[in-house]
């Protein structure tokens, strides 16, 4: 299959990710959004490395992969603590941070 | 003990006076009034004791010396040092301005004890001490300055403590400003003169390079006439801020808001005499500066007429000293003016010594009246409110109330019309024998202001001692304790006798200035004009008694009978010939006008416009940048989104 299929679907998978955190309030899918973009990123990735045959590319996923474990991690306890202190997690109520 | 080993104490002349301070502000509470009055007469009596042994050592080494304290700035040729100096001169300033100040010291703890009590306040006395001591100290700065920066230190001292002290009671007064406006019109009135003072300053080291006596007087020919005269005008008007001269003499007859002690020693005896003793230190510079000495001769013959005229109307007992003051002072500064040194200091001496004691006698009758009104009120279930105890028209008779008072008061107002043989007449008649000399025109112009002097003398004893109680105060009035009778006992035998310092043939004072100044005009005692002045004198005298003293007014709403007599004139002598109005209009309220219009419009509109606009437009800017800081998680997200997306077109469009 060519480049260009992959990349697109990438495309189609970031833009998706895109829309869902601009659209939903609700942070867990706002995070499985996020998740989205994140793998559109690799697939964008391993799609060059397989084309260009450079290992680098497959690296750089295993990475972006830690990253967002880690990230994911961290934004999940946040909603928790969010979630016992403010008995809500809706993203348009956290609006306290406002000049 | 030798000149050498006395000479070295000329600095603890301003050292005790401070010292006095010192102890008085920090165990002033715990000495008590007693205490505290104590300590004060005591620095005040150190530093005559300490001026008594500088005149011994001068009496061995009559050429005086100039010692040096410190070295006080140094940039580039300008040399400036704490410098005293001993010479005849200033040891004379030094011996009547702690001498007098000594007995107006002590007269003051009898007086201020009273003074605070009819007030309302005694916790004020301590106060008033401190500021009399500081005063003493800024004055021996002023006399025994070796330059004229150091000398221009202790001229403005004395100001801040002539202001201090008119201010003394600064709550009170017409509309509980009276007093605080007084004080204040006598700052800004000194501070004319004293920037008089500062040009002088600074075109006599442009001059010269130097600002000391020691360098500047003995090489005063060698600088051009136009500076010269420059010099000597700007010392005119500092001369005549301080000495109360024409033009600026305006704040002398409010400054007698103050306590009666302060009007006897800065207002009367010791700081309106700096302004002479200034031209007197600086004779070499106004004598090559022709010009400058016949202004300043006309400025004080001009001024004792002028005060004299305005004195004969007041009925205010401290307003007529005010304004003898004033015309007195015109004589010795026409004195100095003429170059006659000698009349000049030895006038300034006496009328230290007669003035002051009508000064203090003045506070005794006050006093007097207070307790008399205090007396008749508690008699008659007190009534308060419309009492002016320094009114001359509800007073009379107290020749009985107030023996002793009355006659110290007869000896200082005699010696002031210039009777003999009591010391005003010798020190007048020398100032007149010299202006015989100089011009007759300032000779006939002074003999009016000696006779106008005999008659306000002759009817304010009329008015204050004579005739019948015009109040009940008046007649319950009681005599003054000896703290301060005793005071006033030794002025007045100081005001009877000081004529014998330059008694003529004897010519002490005027040997004893010699070493230092050097006299242009030899006033010589004359017979005629001695003759002329004590006739001009009884005659004043005599016209007085003619009208206040033959049949004396019966009640306090009788009209003046020099009013009946003379009319519309009288009112323009009691308004003091609308100086005050005149300057009003001329410079206060312009001055107000040009004060409110930079302070509302140009202030308050131009320049907080200017500033609130910048603040303004800052916060319009931050309320922008605000509205973007919604706190919604989701739209950051879309501007990051939005940002992103430019930047990468841009990148891509490059």
């Amino acid at each position: 299959m060519p480049l260009s299929y992959y990349l697109i679907l990438s495309a189609i998978m970031f833009l998706i990710g895109i829309l869902g955190v601009l659209l939903r309030r609700n942070p867990l899918i706002m995070f499985m959004s996020l998740e989205l973009m994140f793998n559109a990123a690799n697939l964008a990735f391993v799609a060059f490395a397989a084309y260009h045959q450079a290992l680098s590319g497959q690296l750089f996923v295993f990475f972006v992969m830690t990253v967002a474990a880690a990230e994911v991690a961290v934004g999940l306890a946040l909603m928790v603590a969010i979630f016992r202190t403010r008995h809500t997690i809706d993203v348009d109520e956290l609006s306290m941070l406002q000049g | 003990m030798t000149a050498e080993t006395l000479f070295p104490l000329v600095p603890w002349v301003v050292l005790i006076p401070l010292a006095g301070i010192l102890i008085n502000l920090l165990a002033g509470r715990a000495l008590g009034e007693r205490g505290v009055g104590l300590v004060a007469s005591l620095a005040a009596l150190g530093s005559f004791a300490v001026s008594v042994l500088l005149a011994v050592g001068l009496a061995q080494q009559p050429e005086g010396q100039s010692l040096l304290l410190a070295r006080w700035m140094s940039i580039g040729s300008l040399n400036v040092d704490w410098a005293f100096r001993v010479d005849t001169l200033s040891v004379t300033m030094m011996l009547v301005v702690s001498g007098v100040g000594t007995l107006i010291h002590i007269y003051s703890i009898g007086y201020m004890h009273d003074d605070t009590r009819h007030n309302g306040d005694p916790a004020r006395f301590r106060r008033f001490f401190l500021y009399l001591n500081l005063f003493i100290a800024a004055m021996m700065v002023l006399v025994s300055a070796d330059n004229y920066l150091m000398m221009f230190v202790g001229w403005e001292g004395v100001g801040l403590c002539s202001y201090l002290l008119i201010g003394f009671w600064f709550e009170k007064g017409e509309a509980g400003l009276g007093n605080a406006r007084a004080a204040k019109k006598a700052f800004v009135v000194n501070r004319i003169g004293d920037l008089g003072f500062l040009i002088a300053m600074f075109t006599m080291f442009w001059a010269f390079g130097s600002l000391s006596f020691g360098e500047v007087l003995p090489r005063a020919a060698e600088a051009a006439p136009a500076v010269l005269l420059a010099i000597t005008l700007f010392f005119l008007l500092a001369v005549t801020g301080k000495s109360a001269q024409l033009p600026l003499f305006t704040w002398l007859p409010d400054a007698m808001a103050g306590p009666t002690p302060v009007s006897a020693l800065i207002h009367a005896a010791t700081m309106v005499t700096a302004g002479v003793y200034l031209v007197a230190r600086s004779l070499p510079i106004f004598a090559a500066a022709p010009a400058a000495q016949s202004a300043v001769l006309w400025v004080g013959a001009l001024t004792a007429l002028f005060a004299a005229t305005i004195a004969v109307a007041q009925t205010d007992i401290k307003r007529v000293l005010a304004f003898s003051t004033i015309s007195q002072l015109g004589f010795m500064v026409a004195a100095v003016g003429m170059g006659a040194v000698v009349a000049g200091m030895f006038h300034l001496i006496t009328h230290a010594f007669f003035k002051a004691l009508l000064f203090l006698g003045a506070g005794s009758v006050i006093l007097g009246m207070e307790r008399g009104h205090e007396r008749h009120a508690q008699a008659h279930d007190g009534h308060h409110g419309g009492f002016d105890p320094q009114d001359m028209r509800f007073m009379g008779g107290l020749r009985s109330r107030m023996p002793v008072t009355f006659w110290v008061y007869l000896i200082g107002g005699l010696a002031l019309a210039g009777v003999a043989p009591l010391s005003g007449f010798f020190s007048k008649d020398e100032i007149l024998a010299a202006a015989e000399q100089v011009s007759p025109a300032v000779f006939v112009v002074l003999l009016i202001a000696a006779l106008l002097t005999a008659f306000y003398v002759a009817r304010q004893l009329a008015l204050v001692f004579f005739g019948q109680g015009r109040s009940e105060a008046a007649r319950a009035a009681t005599e003054s304790s000896p703290v301060i009778t005793v005071p006033l006992g030794i002025l007045a035998a100081l005001a009877a006798v000081g004529g014998a310092l330059n008694l003529p043939g004897s010519h002490l004072l005027g040997d004893w200035l010699h070493h230092t100044v050097e006299p242009l005009v030899e006033a010589g005692f004359n017979p005629l004009t001695a003759g002329i002045a004590l006739v001009i004198a009884l005659a004043g005298l005599g016209l007085g008694w003619l009208l206040y003293g033959r049949s004396p007014l019966t009640r306090a709403e009788e009209p003046d009978p020099l009013a009946v007599r003379l009319k519309g004139l009288f009112t323009w002598l009691r308004r003091k010939w609308y100086v005050d109005e005149i300057y009003n209009a001329l410079f206060v309220t312009p001055y107000t006008r040009l004060s409110q219009m930079l302070a509302g419009p140009v202030d308050q509109g131009l320049i907080d416009g200017v500033v609130n606009g910048a603040g303004g437009m800052a916060r319009l800017l931050g309320n922008l940048g605000r509205s973007l800081q919604n706190g919604y998680v989701r739209s950051y997200a879309l501007i990051m989104l939005v940002g992103v997306a430019l930047i990468f077109t841009f990148l891509l469009a490059r």
